[in-house]
């Protein structure tokens, strides 16, 4: 559960705000109830002040039973626990708590010790210094006690009674405690409301965070892991439903384009095993058939001689021969497709190509109302090809595109610009030596076709061969030994056993060493030895950059090719023209492109129709 | 030594050996067979045949092998390979490695009778050579009479290159004369394709015999020659200038000029 990225992020969101929250209320509750407090106190020594000039009237004329009734009078309100006055010896002289009145109070008393704390009591005490926060018992609520002092002043020793004399400083003490159980109250309560309001913002937050990780983070991701593993079981035509401008869909676009891009290469690729496959089938199938074949023609056609005199076998004879000649042309095409010759290629102008391919068709097209609109980049540079396979393709094309028009015609669109695309994955290396200059090309072994690089591995006493892809970037290699490769190992030329080792560098990926290939002319191609990993460098071809290739697009707006279709338009023998075809047309069409070192692939729409992408080299590797 | 039959066929198919020997019966030839190999050798070795007839691909080793075999031991035997598998590679080989003729499976019966025709007259006219120069003409070597700078595919076809992307085609000396008396040519028409190896022409004679020429070179027609159309007699003539076929631009020069024969060479 917590695995989940968005349960993570959910986590992380609600304690950052717990954190914020829990530090906001601590604060807010503290200045809260200090200001409830210093309210408390103001009002305590207001009060204190209050009581002292109600009674000081009383006091000079000494009229003691006022006094303590006032005092009582204050002491029955809410809120004040007890009002008293003590005289300078600590004497309680009035009290609204009337038992207490004539006893003496304790010095280390918490109401006291504000003066007495040091030997020689103060005389005089500052505001702040006069109220004091206590507990009478640990379990009983707060309570504020105030303690003004009452000082000598020239009407007291000038009274009457003369109970005070004139040197004295202070003459007693009024104290007031205050019960603080209602401030308290309201503290919990604020504090109560904080916690609440806590807890629902951190619920609310938490919430709709989570509500839009999911909509936004662990849909989206949930999808493209679904679509990841759609494509490692081989379905590489899933693509994501991504239709929005941030990183996720942007992603998702990348991960449909990057699907798109394998199943094409991955097509190609299975489209070139299959054509060898079916090209060695088609010349054995050819060989079999031509064996019988012969028999029945050369007894057909040696009766049809004999029997010279009588026209009734004739006839019949003849149907014989001609159609075991027709069978002997079917399978010399079934030969030749398999054949596929190698191309013959020359420098020319593609335009003038498929101007050629069109001026073929011209008048079959026009008949079929099709019109052909060409748009092609100027100043196109002139391409290394084979004019007549390539006119054969176009011309295939046009015809394919005629057939899918529906009877009231249409337009197809014939463009071409020039493109620069990446050499990774397409240059091969076609020659490479030792640095004895013996060659390392086996062309014994082909990987993809092409003779691969061999090298001589020597490890741990044994030795083998490994064969490495011949293709920059593609990493097809083969390491067919009996043995791990350790670290002792030793990579030589098989001819003359140099190492070819490159002695200074190591694999930046693995840290294996690395082979260095001399290429004739063009630099050296270095490759890791280890077959885990997949680094590979050729300096000569990486600063040569991007290549240049012709793109073409024929576009039809014909009826399309259905999905089900489309990844098998390009196999020997499959037509969905029924009876008109004989379903080679596109596959000659991709063996030549691919003859070509160029890409074929098509993109198409039912009722809309077919776009076929045609991207040619400009130059050919020699 | 009895008397040899005319022509050994070797194939491992009884059907097409039952198939030959019935056809050249038409012919009047004596047909010798074998199955494999092997048995072809012992029978070469044994005795001379005129003409060999033999398959290109054995369960025990490829006709080429015969070719090697006469031109190591220097025998006269005119070797014609045949194959279900024709290719452009077999039929080009086979008559560069000294073969006569090739004749792609399967075969009609007017095809193959022609190719034998074609044989015993050659064959004929070496005899005559060799009568008439007994001493000059040493082994088994006949000279055809091909002009310098000329190149040809066998004893058939010859192609000429007048300047870089431009090559004339026709048909050797030697095999006119192997002919009867060419009544039609059937030619290809301009802009057409033609492989090097496969029938580019069709010589139709007296007896309703046809007769095949391999081109010698692959390339794409811009020119036929209309005269030799109109007069066939032509080609008999002057086989090497005005009877020339067709101008092509040639699709492969450098690779395919490799199969050629040049005048120069002193081989068949």
């Amino acid at each position: 559960m917590f695995n989940q990225i968005g349960v993570r992020l959910i986590f992380v969101v609600a304690l950052t705000s717990l954190i914020i929250i829990g530090v906001f209320a601590y604060f807010n509750i503290k200045s809260q109830s200090s200001s409830l407090l210093s309210e408390v106190e103001r009002n305590a020594n207001q009060l204190g002040e209050t009581v002292i000039s109600s009674t000081r009237y009383d006091m000079l004329l000494n009229q003691r039973e006022r006094i303590q009734q006032v005092i009582t009078t204050i002491g029955e309100q809410p809120g004040i626990r007890n009002v008293r006055i003590l005289n300078k010896v600590g004497i309680i002289i009035y009290s609204s708590d009337t038992t207490s009145i004539n006893k003496m109070v304790d010095k280390k008393a918490e109401s006291c010790y504000v003066c007495h704390a040091a030997n020689q009591p103060l005389e005089k005490i500052s505001i702040t210094e006069r109220t004091r926060i206590y507990r009478l018992h640990p379990d009983s609520s707060r309570v504020l006690g105030i303690i003004i002092p009452i000082y000598n002043e020239k009407s007291c020793w000038q009274a009457e009674c003369h109970a005070h004399p004139k040197n004295q400083k202070v003459l007693g003490v009024l104290d007031v405690t205050i019960s603080l159980a209602e401030v308290d109250k309201r503290i919990v309560k604020s504090e109560l409301d904080i916690v609440i309001f806590a807890i629902v913002a951190i619920i609310a937050v938490g919430f709709s965070i989570g509500l839009f990780i999911k909509k936004w983070v662990s849909k989206p991701v949930k999808n493209l892991l679904y679509a990841t593993k759609q494509v490692s079981e081989g379905n590489l035509n899933y693509s994501i439903n991504a239709s929005g401008k941030d990183e996720i869909s942007k992603l998702g676009m990348s991960f449909n384009n990057m699907t798109k891009k394998l199943s094409e290469a991955r097509m190609q690729l299975f489209q070139t095993d299959k054509m060898a496959s079916l090209g060695r089938l088609a010349a054995g199938v050819a060989h079999e058939i031509n064996n019988p074949l012969t028999g029945v023609l050369t007894y057909s056609s040696f009766l049809l001689k004999r029997t010279k005199d009588n026209p009734e076998f004739q006839e019949d004879l003849k149907v014989i021969v001609r159609e075991t000649i027709r069978s002997r042309e079917i399978v010399k095409s079934l030969l030749d497709f398999a054949r596929q010759s190698v191309p013959k290629k020359n420098e020319a102008d593609l335009v003038e190509i498929i101007d050629k391919a069109i001026a073929v068709l011209d008048k079959q097209l026009s008949l079929k109302k099709i019109k052909i609109i060409k748009q092609f980049d100027t100043n196109l540079p002139k391409i290394t090809i084979d004019s007549n396979q390539i006119e054969q393709v176009f011309i295939n094309l046009f015809v394919n595109a005629a057939d899918a028009m529906e009877k009231n015609g249409g337009n197809i669109i014939v463009s071409a610009q020039q493109l620069s695309l990446s050499p990774f994955g397409i240059i091969q290396v076609k020659k490479a030596t030792c640095r004895k200059r013996h060659s390392l090309i086996d062309n014994e072994y082909k990987i993809d076709g092409l003779p691969a690089l061999k090298v001589k591995v020597i490890s741990g006493g044994k030795e083998g061969i490994i064969h490495l892809d011949p293709v920059y970037g593609k990493h097809h290699n083969f390491f067919d030994l009996d043995f791990s490769i350790g670290k002792d190992a030793k990579f030589v030329c098989p001819e003359c056993n140099t190492s070819i080792v490159n002695p200074d560098k190591v694999c930046p990926i693995c840290g294996l060493p690395i082979l260095d290939f001399e290429v004739e002319g063009q630099g050296i191609y270095e490759v890791c030895s280890s077959v885990n990993s997949n680094w590979e460098k050729w300096d000569f071809v990486d600063s040569t950059g991007l290549r240049p290739y012709i793109e073409v697009k024929v576009k039809d707006t014909g009826i399309g090719i259905s999905k089900e279709d489309l990844p098998n338009i390009f196999d020997p023998f499959f037509s969905t023209k029924g009876q008109k075809g004989n379903g080679l047309g596109l596959a000659v069409i991709w063996g030549i492109i691919d003859n070509h070192n160029g890409t074929i692939t098509v993109d198409s729409e039912l009722n809309k129709g077919t776009t076929f992408t045609i991207r040619l080299p400009l130059t050919q590797q020699r | 030594m009895k008397k040899n039959a005319d022509i050994l066929v070797i194939d491992d198919e009884q059907v097409i050996i039952d198939a030959v020997v019935k056809i050249c019966a038409l012919d009047n030839y004596s047909v010798d067979t074998a199955l494999t190999m092997k048995t072809g050798f012992e029978k070469i070795s044994k005795s001379n045949y005129p003409i060999i007839l033999s398959d290109i691909m054995m369960p025990d080793g490829d006709g080429f092998e015969i070719l090697d075999e006469i031109r190591n031991k220097n025998i006269a035997s005119l070797v014609i390979m045949m194959s279900g598998y024709s290719t452009v590679e077999n039929a080009v080989n086979s008559l560069y490695k000294g073969a006569l003729d090739f004749i792609p499976k399967p075969f009609t019966v007017d095809e193959l009778l022609s190719s034998l025709f074609r044989a015993k007259n050659y064959q004929a006219i070496r005899e005559k050579q060799k009568q008439a120069y007994p001493k000059k003409f040493n082994g088994e070597v006949l000279y055809v009479t091909c002009p310098s700078k000329y190149a040809r595919l066998g004893y058939s076809a010859w192609m000429f290159q007048e300047r870089e992307g431009s090559v004339l085609i026709g048909v050797c000396d030697l095999f006119v004369k192997t002919v009867d008396q060419i009544q039609e040519i059937e030619l290809f028409n301009h802009d057409d394709e033609i492989a090097q190896g496969i029938s580019c022409a069709t010589f139709k004679c007296s007896n309703d015999r046809s007769h095949k020429i391999l081109a010698p070179l692959s390339g794409r027609i811009v020119e036929v020659n209309d005269k030799i159309k109109n007069n066939p007699n032509l080609i008999e003539k002057d086989p090497y200038f005005e009877g020339w076929l067709y101008r092509i631009i040639p699709a492969n020069f450098d690779y395919e000029t490799k199969y050629l024969i040049t005048s120069s060479s002193e081989k068949l």
